[in-house]
């Protein structure tokens, strides 16, 4: 069995955002590359699978629709314990373009087991793994808390309000996964970050699919408005302020 | 001049920010206040192979450079420096020795398990009478042929208690002055090695200091390091570069308060507004960074000068005083930008100013760098 893990190359989440050519492009300046949050729990989870199953997982594989400035976050991966890297040579535009880039390259090389981080920190489409899912026409799962692997049967978990959702699935399958699917993301051993320059990354070629979206502008949020004390006693203050002021009431 | 870190640098320094930030800084001051040995921190960052990161790949090691290995500590020592010192005392001044000096056996025997972690290192030189005049060693090592006989005690000892290879300096030949020390690698188990009780200390407190005594502990012959008469050479050329290690740690120790400072000016408004827009305070942050940044410059030129195969004992010298320095500095005054809150404890800069006293005393006193910094200079 084998499992693909598609990685987003996202900024640090304590990046303060910033936007250039009259708030249309985000400003990349001096920002630090992570991998996607989620997709990295998604790597750890499928790790752990690969460790605890003896030898059913031949081997974890990472994905990015990236050009080379998104090495650096696929050799992380596999310092963490990927077994090897693809990166497809794409500038990714939207949820579309990405997603036929996985596609072509999984139509390629097929996959039992694919994760998709359910959203990234970054552009938050939360697309990417639906239409993966949708052009490879396999069952996908949202929201996948809990993935295990037992005699070799997929049992997938999924929060749903005030409880939990078990469920099963036929291989190959997409997974869309969330917090709770590893419990943190590993970190790179010595021994693993020095090996991760030996094992394979190969550049794939993107595939013609054009964007079907794309941004005209960006829009960052208003400064926090000052906090405004009012005595507990003070009804009356209070309600001036929602009137006059916030003009609430 | 190229100031780019490597790739593999930078995820060594991510590596162990994040095991700082996610791990260390869980129970840092609870193990400050009971002066505990991080056990559970030691086992996790031996398995991530901090213990052996510069010892060969064929012995078990990361075969990392220098750099690599100052970035992880001063990422440590930013929030326990305490934990740093255990893992830059194993890592400089026992482990790079055996691998440099070590015969073949020695490796083979000690590089494995230095570099796993299973076993810690420590460095026994100082003694009760012999602190900055390392030479006035009063430790015996009575030459019976197949074996040294060790008499005397040690002081100040890091990692003594945590660790079980100990580099013993020791004399054999008193009459020949320096040049009749002896280094020898000896094991804690040997029959009549004692500990005195853990040191209470100002900072650091959880890293295990003690004396040691020996009574007769026989030292196998082939346990020496190096040709008869090396033990004091080598002492000194290990020093050259455990001097960096601290280097780093001040240098962290320096950055973990500034980085607070920073933050804390930004949030803490006093008249209506930051207290970084008052220039009382502005001032010395911006005094702060420029230190951290110079010194930052001395440890990590040092580390350079070790890695392209260059002299680098003045310039270690030279960075271990202006960092320790530059860290007591910074830390003071990020206590006074703290104010009240500084000199409580769960603001951590009180802690942070405790540890970095001692990076102006330990592995030589700022005073001993500046005599072999005077030294260099006219040699």
């Amino acid at each position: 069995m084998k499992i693909l893990i598609c990685l987003s190359n996202v900024p640090d989440t304590t990046t303060k955002i910033k936007f250039t050519g009259d708030n249309t492009q985000f400003d990349a300046a001096g920002v630090q590359w992570i991998i996607n949050p989620w997709d990295e729990l998604a790597l750890t989870r499928a790790l752990e699978i690969k460790e605890t199953s003896g030898t059913t997982i031949e081997k974890v594989t990472v994905l990015t629709v990236g050009k080379a400035d998104t090495e650096p976050t696929l050799r992380k991966a596999l310092a963490i314990g990927a077994d090897d890297a693809v990166r497809i040579d794409a500038e990714p535009k939207d949820a579309y373009q990405v997603a036929a880039q996985i596609t072509g390259f999984v139509k390629e090389q097929p996959y039992d087991i694919i994760l998709c981080g359910i959203e990234s920190s970054d552009y938050n489409g939360s697309t990417v793994g639906g239409m993966l899912a949708e052009f490879l026409d396999s069952p996908s799962v949202s929201s996948v808390s809990g993935l295990f692997l037992e005699n070799g049967q997929i049992r997938l978990n999924r929060e749903i309000d005030g409880g939990q959702e078990v469920l099963e699935t036929m291989i190959p399958f997409v997974a869309i996964v969330q917090k709770g699917i590893a419990k943190e993301p590993r970190i790179p051993s010595m021994r693993g970050i020095m090996m991760a320059r030996s094992k394979p990354l190969t550049v794939k070629p993107a595939v013609a699919a054009d964007e079907l979206t794309g941004f005209t502008a960006f829009e960052l949020p208003p400064p926090h408005a000052k906090c405004k004390m009012i005595d507990a006693e003070n009804v009356g203050e209070l309600v001036k302020v929602f009137r006059n002021e916030l003009k609430i009431i | 001049m190229d100031f780019n870190l490597t790739e593999e640098q930078l995820m060594i320094r991510q590596a162990a920010k994040d095991y700082a930030e996610r791990e260390l800084i869980k129970d840092v001051l609870e193990r400050d206040a009971k002066g505990e040995f991080p056990w559970q921190h030691a086992k996790n960052l031996a398995e991530l192979g901090f213990f052996g990161m510069m010892i060969d790949p064929k012995y078990g090691g990361g075969g990392m450079d220098t750099l690599s290995y100052i970035l992880a500590i001063e990422e440590f020592s930013k929030i326990d420096a305490a934990m740093a010192v255990v893992i830059s005392v194993h890592n400089s001044l026992v482990s790079y020795g055996v691998e440099k000096y070590g015969t073949e056996e020695q490796k083979e025997k000690y590089l494995p398990v230095l570099a796993s972690g299973s076993r810690i290192g420590a460095f026994l030189l100082s003694e009760p009478e012999a602190g900055s005049d390392a030479s006035y060693q009063k430790t015996t090592a009575e030459d019976k042929g197949d074996h040294y006989l060790l008499n005397g005690t040690k002081n100040w000892i890091s990692n003594a208690g945590s660790g079980s290879v100990y580099i013993v300096m020791a004399h054999t030949h008193p009459e020949l002055g320096h040049k009749g020390i002896n280094a020898f690698i000896v094991e804690k188990e040997w029959a009549g090695i004692s500990l005195a009780p853990h040191e209470d200390k100002m900072g650091l407190r959880s890293s295990d200091t003690h004396s040691v005594m020996f009574t007769d502990v026989k030292v196998p012959r082939e346990n020496r390091i190096g040709a008869d008469g090396f033990g004091f050479k080598y002492a000194m050329k290990m020093l050259e570069g455990g001097r960096m290690g601290i280097a780093a740690q001040a240098t962290g120790i320096a950055a973990g308060a500034f980085e607070r400072s920073l933050q804390y000016a930004q949030e803490r408004k006093a008249f209506g507004k930051p207290i970084i827009e008052h220039q009382a305070i502005a001032f010395k942050l911006a005094d702060m960074a420029v230190k951290l940044e110079a010194a930052r410059n001395f440890v990590y030129k040092a580390a350079w000068l070790k890695d392209t195969g260059q002299p680098y004992g003045q310039a270690s010298s030279m960075a271990k005083l202006y960092c320790a320095d530059a860290a007591m500095e910074i830390t003071t005054e990020a206590v006074q930008i703290h104010g009240g809150y500084g000199y409580v404890k769960e603001y951590h800069v009180e802690r942070l100013m405790r540890e970095a006293k001692v990076t102006q005393i330990y592995e030589g006193t700022s005073e001993i760098q500046r005599i072999v910094i005077a030294r260099g200079l006219v040699r």
